[in-house]
């Protein structure tokens, strides 16, 4: 039994330092925020929040551009526009 | 950053074909005349699944969260087959939330176990749970996946979910330039 426990804290002790790194690595990713109590360290909650919120950012603005993307459609003429878009961007 | 569009195998320009291709069928389908505002919100439905679904292809089955939202995608499609029109989506939605809870319930219990070893980050582990569920809810697949999988995870969805923004926004800024 005992050494079961000792096996799952080691397991979370591992785990901690991984945590530690992944949020560091997420942290980087996400834009820079202007905040005066900067220095505070950010503990993990706060990071993850951070990032809850960045992803949900990122979902508005593909349905932003999705819609956007739905009118122009509408409004120009196929071929010639895909091939050229097709040519910018890839080449 | 020229090298990134010349290379072909790189996230953008895998996921930029894919999606151009996918807007081009999308254009096809329906004559550019009739622009109601059902019709577009329609091309709206569709070409936001063609994004999602063209960032999932071009990762492939290498990440948690892109087999989770091909596979959902792919259900999806099966169940339009099945159904031919009516609406059984709902039934299998409901299914999906229960398997939620469940896995939601033990992570919880993990992590609530977790504490008992810390005092002093107590309150830290379980601010950390709330948000992980939270988190769980917003990348596909995550569900499944303990606290570790679930930041890698996340920060490689971040990073295709900027990359797909990026070429969306310069898409979109062509087409309104013509």
């Amino acid at each position: 039994m005992s050494s079961r426990r000792w096996r799952e804290s080691s397991r979370t002790n591992m785990s901690e330092e991984q945590i530690t790194q992944l949020l560091s690595t997420l942290r980087q990713l996400l834009p820079e925020i202007p905040h005066s109590h900067s220095h505070k360290a950010s503990s993990a909650a706060k990071v993850l929040k951070q990032t809850c919120n960045y992803i949900k950012t990122l979902h508005r603005e593909v349905d932003d551009l999705s819609d956007r993307l739905s009118q122009l459609l509408a409004t120009i003429d196929a071929d010639s526009a895909e091939a050229a878009i097709i040519r910018s961007l890839l080449t | 950053m020229d090298s990134q569009h010349l290379n072909p195998s790189t996230l953008k320009s895998r996921f930029t074909a894919r999606f151009l291709r996918a807007l081009i069928k999308i254009n096809a389908q329906k004559p550019i005349s009739s622009s109601s505002p059902r019709e577009i919100f329609q091309r709206y439905r569709r070409i936001k699944v063609a994004a999602d679904k063209s960032m999932a292809y071009s990762v492939r089955s290498r990440r948690t969260w892109s087999r989770a939202t091909l596979w959902k995608l792919q259900s999806r499609s099966r169940r339009r087959l099945a159904s031919s029109g009516r609406r059984s989506s709902i039934k299998t939605r409901t299914t999906t939330t229960t398997t939620t809870t469940t896995t939601s319930t033990n992570h919880r219990a993990a992590i609530v176990e977790k504490t008992s070893h810390e005092k002093e980050n107590k309150e830290d582990h379980v601010g950390l749970a709330v948000q992980a569920e939270e988190l769980r809810e917003l990348v596909p697949g995550g569900e499944s996946m303990d606290l570790c999988n679930l930041l890698d995870e996340t920060a490689h969805y971040i990073k295709c979910l900027t990359t797909q923004v990026q070429v969306m926004k310069k898409i979109a800024n062509l087409y309104s330039l013509e």
